[in-house]
């Protein structure tokens, strides 16, 4: 197996703790969470920090809470903590659908929901779910405390907003009333990184989109977002034909590339089919119905045979 | 470094490097060679231990990560000279074959049957879905533990 | 059911639980990995970026400055040594460690020793290579263009990728059948790289003890008795200095068959250095440089007349060897065994052309359950076969039920020279049929297609020969593959077995045991199974190719019966009667006519080492052994049925039913048969639909890790549904045939039949494996992906 290289190691037992350590270290200092997107990234040595900084101890950081019209939920929250958490699953759907396929049970386990965000592989699927419930994304800092959309959070591949100085502490999630989300993913296998996928929450008045977030992953979708889905969609009635339309539209917006998961047209239909299931799903749920119902008029219902060509 | 932590119900206390993996501390310092590694990428699970009661990738976790903690291996799994319930089901059910994924098998077996003592087939291949094996195609794994189960319950087989 | 145990009284064939099981579900098993020896030292490797380039230049001082390494081997030190270079299994010659070139990318370059495993990989990076890139060959179907770069210019008077052509079948014969038949269907089809990927990758540690001028080597491997061999060939150390212990293996398929330049490299250390040298590769190295499997670009013909009836096959291939040509099967079949590919029915005739070719890729091609091509072979007459029933509107399982070998037709000469032993074909389909549904299948598949959803039911039935094999025609690097068993009967009544191949999980400890107590009126627990370790085995070939029951049972069984017999003898002495007057029935000799007069095998062992006085030429001792040579191969067969749900609009593919009916003879222990069956099922889902290895055009591996190279996980495979048939081998001993690879060889074919089966309606006649999401929805458009390149 393939082994990391030399490092010096701290551990931090407050969030100003960890930031004074990151202040001391400097841009080689790495936040070691769970360790399961940094760490596989060492042994191949993709990445070499010179010092690790360990939050594991910071516990105040592993919570998911309700405060006022908010969810929110300590970057040091396991997957398999937010997959648990009815509280999370009650509020969004989107939240389980996408945790019960990130990775594996037992990766799960140690990874934290915070360490997946930081790392920003373009594949992550929690910054297209936080893209589509247009999360909010709490940063410390040696100058306090700053809030950052979630759909500004990255910046490239691999990138975020958060300095070498700062520390991802929480996500907040607004709770509207009317909403329905959800998440689908398409990968060659479980637990492999997607090779597409999409997430949405719509909010409806009678039968009136009155406002929808569309997260894609994996497909070259700027910011993790498919925005101009989202503007087409706002104030539409929600009919089988907006919907795949809305799919459309996000599928002309991706820049995928083609690697081993998939060449680039494939991606670009999984943007336009998975992007109208998962509206599908979500519109059915705001609307109370059971995820696979038929929750609205126009042609077919979800399912195998929709929409097989290009 | 100096790491302390208790594996098996045992205090350890080592020097380290950092970058020791735990899975190395466990076989290559404590000689606690039961729990094996078979990849570079967190895929395989052949070294799923528990931390704390979960099971986890040890390939995946730094060795001063677990400091202050509770680690168990295959080795700790029974009792002596008693086999935990999930050690004989394997053996009862031919769950085994080559025996390398087996011990990272057997933890999470036994970490899914203290939290639902009736798992479906369904609970039991979601719970090893992220462990490889290359010899039983699976089968007799998902049977192992549903034996377990029942016998745990009293059934009986 | 595998979970019902049965009492073993006298006759142990059954599904007693395994005696290796103890230690193993303990954690106390023992892998190369777990030996530490005083003074041990580890080794790394460095390997090439690059999948061709001239070596400029190799300076390994910085990395023998580091504190902690104690030496770095170059191909220069080696090739000082006459080590640079090593016989492959096929008579071919590696690098153990480049000199001139590299000619794949993860080649070995070099070779460090350091105090600790973490300190050898950080020194590693200290070695300073400097290569020329040339191009790659990448694509095998352009290798032999005539501007092609050459890779093994290193063999004089090579000027191209060429390594070999076979034939089999009768040309002649074939083309006219072709020419005067009603019906011919033909495809491309590709079954892609792909790689064993055993639990455990491979290592070694390696012991040279210069003041004995021994070696002792503990490997992975799957052959100990001819490793040792090679080694000897090698090394130039005399045979008997050498051991090699083959310890628990984390899995084989044949990945640890061939000598490694990691083996090699760790033995060079350790008679360097005078110190212990333990090499344990990581998983990239492990796909990227051990033995792949398969890589072979067919094109397959069927010919049939207008109702159906099988005429002739026909096959061109290319078969990618990689770098170096390294396949392990017999010397007198450089495609193996592919010329089976006549498949399971009556035809008239058949022809096959093989062309084996370098390219810039890792060296192998005969690994991961194939029984040396069979499963290449399989694949291409069961897809064939269904495309002729698409072409023909006949259903696929009435196809091969007109078509399939009838039971009176047995033994059966193939038209490519197989003489298949035994077996009742129609009954194994019917059953798999039965089990299946198939009618009630075919009608829920009518409902949900005037739904618009897309359901497959896809069908494989494969004969395969096993058990290599006759010595006269079959030998590796001139070694023939007979195999042996020594069975040594204790006073007590206890007996030791030592056999020389080797389990990698097949549970040997256990059914080899049952052989023999079957044979002599023992209980397993009586019988101690040893194996592994060439100083306390006799020589044999090794465990591949499922020959372990055929070639190394029917070897203990051979020995059993000359024990049993040298017990008669003993017997006769004991009971003051003739050896004509005792017949063996019920687990004793037994006086003819009075069978409550019996002497069993423990006592009669004790009275053969007593003071007894015995017949002259009855020695004291019940001791035999035995080599056999299997007069044939034996020949295993199954139908499979594979149900697949396919969401046409992302491609995904979902194994909802596998129904496998086996026919290996007779069954020592049902259970140990079904684990292999459900490894086998599993192997062919992954195949069908997620493993390839594959390269860019460059020649980088795009395949090297489990992140890339994907597995089937309990998520993916269901509960496979089994039946049995039982043909006995009417020339092995007990009659059993082997079974080891049957499923990996028949299920492949069954999962992409009932993918295409799906995808029928959307027009879709074939597409290659894996059948990825993104492959199907391509196949769908009209616009195939090729499986082994990079996508785009």
């Amino acid at each position: 197996m393939q082994v990391p290289a030399q490092v010096e190691y701290e551990k931090a037992t407050s969030v100003e703790h960890a930031l004074a350590l990151l202040a001391r270290y400097g841009p080689q200092a790495r936040v070691l969470a769970g360790g399961h997107s940094l760490i596989p990234m060492m042994k191949l040595r993709l990445a070499q920090p010179e010092v690790l900084i360990d939050i594991n101890g910071i516990t105040d950081l592993c919570s998911i809470n309700l405060t006022g019209t908010q969810l929110r939920m300590g970057t040091l929250t396991r997957h398999a903590q937010l997959l648990e958490s009815s509280l999370a699953g009650e509020h969004f759907a989107i939240l389980h659908d996408a945790e019960r396929v990130i990775a594996d049970p037992v990766v799960r386990n140690w990874g934290t929901i915070g360490g997946s965000l930081c790392q920003a592989d373009p594949s992550e699927d929690l910054s297209a779910v936080f893209a589509a419930l247009k999360g909010t994304m709490i940063i410390h800092g040696p100058d306090g405390q700053r809030e950052v959309s979630a759909r500004e959070f990255h910046t490239g591949p691999y990138e975020t907003v958060v300095g070498p100085a700062e520390l991802l502490t929480e996500i907040r999630l607004p709770i509207r009333r009317g909403g329905g989300t959800a998440y689908q993913k398409v990968s060659r296998r479980a637990g492999d990184w997607p090779v597409g996928a999409a997430g949405a929450a719509v909010w409806l008045s009678g039968d009136t989109i009155t406002d929808a977030g569309i997260g894609l992953t994996a497909v070259g979708a700027t910011h993790f977002v498919a925005a101009e889905a989202e503007d087409y969609l706002r104030g539409q009635q929600a009919t089988e034909q907006t919907l795949q339309r809305a799919g459309e539209i996000a599928a002309q917006h991706c820049r995928p590339v083609s690697d081993q998961r998939g060449p680039a047209d494939y991606k670009q239909h999984l943007a336009r089919e998975l992007t109208t299931r998962v509206l599908r799903r979500a519109v059915a749920r705001a609307r109370g119905l059971p995820p696979g119902a038929v929750a609205c008029g126009g042609a077919a219902s979800g399912g195998a045979a929709s929409g097989g060509a290009a | 470094m100096r790491v302390t932590m208790t594996v098996n119900g045992s205090e350890y206390s080592r020097e380290v490097e950092p970058r020791l993996l735990l899975i190395h501390f466990l076989r290559d310092d404590l000689g606690l060679t039961g729990s094996h590694w078979g990849c570079d990428t967190s895929n395989c699970g052949a070294c799923v231990v528990w931390l704390d009661e979960t099971p986890v990738k040890s390939c995946t976790v730094l060795t001063p990560m677990a400091a202050g903690r509770r680690v168990t291996t295959v080795e700790g799994l029974g009792n002596g000279a008693r086999l935990d319930p999930v050690q004989v089901g394997f053996q009862r059910c031919h769950g085994l074959q080559c025996g390398f994924c087996t011990p990272g098998m057997m933890l999470t077996a036994r970490w899914l049957l203290n939290r639902n003592p009736d798992p479906t087939e369904a609970d039991v291949r979601e719970a090893i879905s992220g462990q490889i094996c290359r010899c039983t195609g699976y089968e007799n794994i998902v049977r192992s533990v549903l034996w377990t189960a029942r016998h745990e319950a009293g059934a009986g087989d | 059911m595998t979970d019902t145990l049965h009492p073993t009284g006298n006759a142990p064939y059954g599904s007693i639980p395994r005696k290796e099981d103890a230690r193993l579900v303990r954690g106390q098993g023992t892998f190369v990995d777990d030996i530490t020896l005083p003074g041990m030292l580890y080794g790394a490797i460095l390997r090439s970026p690059l999948a061709h380039a001239r070596i400029v230049s190799v300076d390994a001082g910085p990395a023998l400055a580091h504190p902690r390494v104690e030496a770095v081997l170059t191909g220069a030190d080696l090739a000082d040594r006459g080590l640079a270079w090593m016989p492959t299994l096929s008579a071919d010659v590696q690098a153990v460690l480049a000199t001139d070139k590299v000619r794949f990318q993860g080649q070995e370059i070099a070779f460090v020793v350091a105090r600790d495993r973490y300190a050898a990989r950080d020194a590693l990076e200290l070695i300073a290579v400097e290569y020329e890139p040339l191009p790659p060959v990448i694509d095998v179907t352009t290798a032999m263009d005539p501007a092609a770069p050459v890779v093994r210019d290193d063999l004089p008077g090579t000027t191209s990728n060429h390594i070999f052509d076979w034939t089999a079948g009768d040309k002649a014969a074939a083309d006219a059948v072709f020419a005067s038949a009603d019906v011919t269907v033909g495809c491309d089809m590709i079954y892609p790289r792909s790689h064993p990927a055993p639990l455990e990758t491979c290592g070694i540690v390696a012991d040279f003890d210069a003041v004995a001028g021994r070696l002792t080597v503990y490997a992975t491997t799957q052959a100990p008795h001819a490793h040792r061999t090679l080694l000897a060939m090698v090394t130039g150390l005399a045979e008997h200095k050498i051991r090699v212990v083959s310890p628990d293996l984390g899995g084989g398929f044949g990945n640890k068959v061939p000598v490694y330049p990691g083996y090699l490299c760790a033995i060079a250390a350790s008679m360097t250095i005078g110190r212990p040298v333990k090499w344990m590769e990581d998983r990239s190295e492990n796909l990227m440089s051990t033995t792949f499997a398969r890589d072979y670009h067919m094109h397959g013909e069927i010919a049939a007349s207008a109702d159906g009836t099988i005429l002739g096959l026909r096959a061109k291939v290319l078969a990618d060897h990689g770098a170096f040509n390294a396949t392990a099967q017999p010397a007198k079949f450089p495609a193996g065994f592919f010329h089976i590919f006549t498949g399971s029915y009556d035809l008239q005739a058949a022809y096959c052309e093989v062309t084996g070719v370098y390219t810039n890729k890792a060296p192998g091609g005969v690994a991961y359950s194939c029984s040396f091509r069979i499963t290449e072979a399989v694949y291409l007459v069961e897809r064939l076969t269904d495309m002729l029933a698409r072409r023909l509107g006949i259903d696929p399982a009435e196809l091969r039920m007109r078509n399939l070998l009838r039971p009176e037709q047995f033994p059966y000469a193939c038209p490519t020279g197989w003489q298949y032993d035994s077996g009742d074909y129609p009954r194994a389909l019917a059953l798999a049929l039965e089990i299946a549904g198939y009618d009630d299948l075919r009608r829920e598949q009518a409902e949900r297609r005037a739904r618009g959803e897309y359901m497959g039911i896809g069908i494989s039935f494969f004969t395969e020969g096993v058990g290599a094999g006759p010595r006269e025609h079959m030998d590796i690097l001139g070694l023939g593959m007979a195999d042996g068993a020594d069975l040594r009967v204790y006073p007590t009544g206890k007996a030791v077995l030592a056999i020389s191949v080797q389990t990698q999980g097949q549970g040997h400890e256990t059914t080899f045991a049952q052989i023999v107590a079957h044979e002599l009126g023992l209980t397993p627990d009586d019988v101690e199974v040893v194996h592994g370790d060439t100083d306390r085995t006799p020589f044999g070939l090794g465990t591949y190719g499922s020959r372990s029951t055929p070639v190394s049972g029917a070897a203990a069984v051979v020995a059993a019966r000359r024990v049993r017999e040298r017990a008669r003898a003993v017997a006769a002495a004991m009971l003051e009667l003739s050896a004509d007057d005792l017949e063996w029935t019920d687990g004793k000799w037994r006086v003819r006519g009075d069978p409550e007069q019996a002497a069993g095998i423990a006592e009669i062992a004790m009275a053969a080492h007593s003071s007894l006085a015995l017949p002259d030429g009855v020695e004291g001792h019940l001791d035999a052994s035995a080599v056999y040579n299997p007069p044939n191969l034996t020949f295993p067969f199954g139908a499979y049925v594979c149900v697949t749900d396919v969401d046409a609009a992302t491609g995904e593919v979902k194994v909802r039913r596998f129904i496998a009916v086996d026919d290996c003879g007779v069954r020592i222990n049902p259970m140990i048969v079904e684990g292999q069956l459900h490894r086998g099922i599993a192997d062919g889902i992954g195949m069908a639909l997620m493993q390839s290895i594959a390269f860019d055009d460059a020649g980088n591996c795009l395949s090297g890790s489990f992140m890339d190279y994907l597995l089937p996980t309990a998520l993916e495979c269901p509960s496979p549904e089994l039946g049995t048939t039982v043909t006995p081998s009417p020339h092995h001993p007990i009659g059993a045939k082997g079974v080891g690879e049957s499923a990996t060889v028949g299920s492949p074919a069954a999962v992409v039949n009932s993918v295409m089966d799906a995808l029928a309606p959307l027009g879709v006649v074939h597409a290659d494996m894996p059948l990825t999401p993104a492959c199907v929805w391509r196949a769908i458009q009209g616009r195939p992906i090729r499986p082994d390149l990079a996508l785009s």
